[in-house]
């Protein structure tokens, strides 16, 4: 009996939730409406520059036509994909996207996370506080003159670089103009910007751990070393982990912009990523459809990796990201 | 105390002393190797062309000379770009931060009936996008390209600065305050502009200075956006007399070949000097600003 009541009773309790709710929300706008007001202009925002780009993503599947707009040129399907997997370009692509950003995440995520245990360390609060400030610096120098410092530094006849090297008598390296330098070069300037910038983040979650777990530590006559590995590194697990998801998930959206800089005819092989790839077709040589095509991969492929990361963060350490 | 006698006690073993020895020694090559190339940038910046073509200067400048800054302050090309990144700064900086507020602030308050759901907007943003050409297109449509305008609003919006704004919004303005402030007949924007913004300042400083650094900096917009020359910021400049090596109309052509040379190479170096000195001088007195909003950040990731 007392079962039976309860489910009859049961859909009416929803009933009056889902009422009460709109009642709340009629309420919420009537007195909040300031509210309302302002956020009308940032959602405006999201919806032209980046939920209207979505949708005009549909190009990939049309043969663009300039007259007919982007709604009124014809379906194609897949034709666009099949002709970039079928383009001698793809393999390419794909490996120098995976390559850069792979060899980046395995090299240069480990960096700031011992800087920022060595900066822990450091017992001198001021040599410390040079260091932090020193190494997050180059965090403030822009794409262009990033990649003017490196082409000053390696150039072929004047550069910091080669005139050094002939000074120990070394012959001088043209680094820019050999394909096999360009992920090294990438990934160490790369690494050189932003390793004090993300040390910070890691120095953050260090300063949270709990000073009770030193002491015990201390008193257990733990070496340095050891409080490091027994007491730091589980501390600041939870962060290390946000960091990979986030860095995993930009993995296909390696910057366009340094490696653009970077690129001349000689390196091409090793440095045309399918970002480039997307600019030098779709903007310059106007072929939209197919450019969208190949953008859409990109952001696809992006979506995938930063989902299945979360995922498997989420069940081996219950961190993630949402 | 007996944690503060324990800690007299124990003093550190000389594995402890070579540990510690070591990573003194690292964090000094970090140090040398940040350090270094910026100092030598500076210094070559300011010696004589000759000195700098000619690979003399090591550390310290030799020759000492402004030769390449004043070239520099006589070009019309750079001094217009050093004009409109000053404005592209000012102008995106204040619309950037104005925005962030606008969507941060409703998105942090509970009686904001379907903030959930604009949430879920927003971050879906950082997850998925249409890619360069359909963005391109859509900025064509509303007619911004080659216009100060593609530069300003297409990018407006940072979703990390609106989730570190709105965590902070939500963690430090107690909602005791606001219902005080109901009940006085305080209205939503009044409460906002004369209670929230003054008590959110450290927040909003972070919002100013990453928006104000990341438009000074930027450049693939211009490069994607804009056609004329006179509307270019001076990163374009820079990647021009820089990257592409166009430094005839910067120079002189009354002088010597080798004159011409010695100077586009100093050149250089004073660009990337005065490019870059606004940030780097003001970054010091700012970073604790940066260091809080990237804690505030954070917490809620």
């Amino acid at each position: 009996m007392k079962n039976e009541i309860a489910i009859s009773i049961k859909p009416s309790i929803s009933h009056s939730n889902k009422l009460s709710m709109r009642q709340e929300a009629v309420k919420s706008l009537k007195k909040h409406w300031q509210l309302y007001l302002i956020v009308i202009p940032p959602v405006l925002f999201f919806l032209i520059f980046k939920y209207y780009p979505m949708m005009n993503a549909v190009l990939a599947f049309k043969d663009f036509n300039v007259i007919k707009g982007i709604w009124g040129s014809p379906w194609v399907g897949f034709k666009h994909f099949e002709l970039f997997f079928n383009n001698p370009m793809f393999l390419t692509l794909v490996k120098n996207t995976f390559g850069i950003s792979g060899m980046l995440l395995l090299v240069g995520f480990p960096v700031p996370i011992l800087l920022a245990l060595m900066l822990n360390e450091a017992k001198n609060g001021r040599f410390k506080k040079f260091v932090q400030l020193v190494s997050f610096a180059p965090y403030f120098i822009s794409t262009v003159v990033m990649v003017s410092i490196i082409m000053l530094f390696l150039a072929p006849r004047l550069g910091f670089v080669n005139i050094a090297l002939n000074y120990f008598g070394f012959e001088s390296i043209n680094f820019l103009g050999e394909p096999g330098m360009f992920r090294s070069i990438y990934i160490s300037s790369d690494i050189w910007q932003t390793a004090g910038y993300t040390a910070v983040i890691y120095l953050a979650a260090l300063a949270g751990i709990d000073p009770t777990l030193y002491e015990a530590a201390r008193v257990d006559g733990a070496s340095r070393f050891q409080k490091i590995i027994h007491v730091d590194l589980p501390g600041i697990l939870p962060t290390i982990m946000i960091v990979l998801i986030l860095n995993v998930g930009s993995v296909m959206a390696i910057g366009f912009e340094k490696v653009y800089l970077l690129q001349n005819p000689l390196n091409l092989v090793n440095s045309e990523i399918i970002a480039t790839y997307v600019y030098s077709v779709g903007l310059l040589n106007a072929n939209y459809s197919f450019a969208t095509a190949v953008g859409l991969f990109n952001s696809v492929i992006n979506l995938i990796l930063l989902v299945s990361v979360n995922t498997l963060a989420k069940r081996f350490s219950n961190n993630s990201i949402w | 105390m007996a944690s503060l006698t324990m800690k007299k006690k124990i003093k550190d073993s000389t594995g402890d002393k070579i540990f510690m020895f070591i990573i003194y020694t690292i964090l000094c090559l970090v140090l040398l190797v940040v350090l270094y190339p910026l100092i030598y940038i500076f210094s070559s910046s300011i010696s004589s062309p000759g000195a700098v073509t000619s690979g003399k200067v090591w550390l310290w400048p030799v020759d000492l000379s402004f030769k390449g800054y004043e070239v520099l302050f006589n070009n019309p090309q750079v001094m217009k770009g050093y004009g409109n990144s000053i404005f592209y700064t000012a102008a995106g900086t204040l619309i950037s931060v104005a925005l962030t507020i606008m969507i941060a602030y409703p998105l942090s308050r509970k009686t904001f009936f379907g903030r959930k759901g604009l949430m879920m907007l927003i971050t879906f943003t950082l997850l998925f996008s249409g890619g360069l050409i359909p963005t391109y297109m859509v900025v064509k449509e509303v007619g911004m390209i080659d216009t100060r305008w593609a530069l300003l609003i297409p990018n407006a919006i940072w979703v990390w600065q609106v989730i570190i704004a709105r965590s902070f919004f939500q963690s430090s303005i107690p909602d005791e305050l606001f219902e005080a402030s109901e009940i006085d007949g305080c209205t939503d924007l009044k409460f906002l502009w004369s209670i929230v913004i003054p008590l959110s300042m450290p927040i909003i400083a972070v919002l100013f200075l990453m928006y104000a650094v990341g438009q000074w900096n930027a450049y693939f917009d211009a490069l994607i956006y804009l056609k004329s020359d006179d509307l270019f910021p001076l990163q374009l400049i820079l990647r021009s007399i820089i990257i592409q090596n166009n430094t005839s109309g910067a120079i002189n052509d009354a002088l010597k070949l080798v004159e011409r040379q010695q100077l586009s190479e100093l050149l250089k170096y004073s660009l990337i000097v005065v490019a870059t000195l606004p940030v780097l001088v003001i970054y010091p007195f700012v970073q604790r600003y940066f260091v809080q909003g990237m804690m505030v950040g954070s917490v809620k990731g």
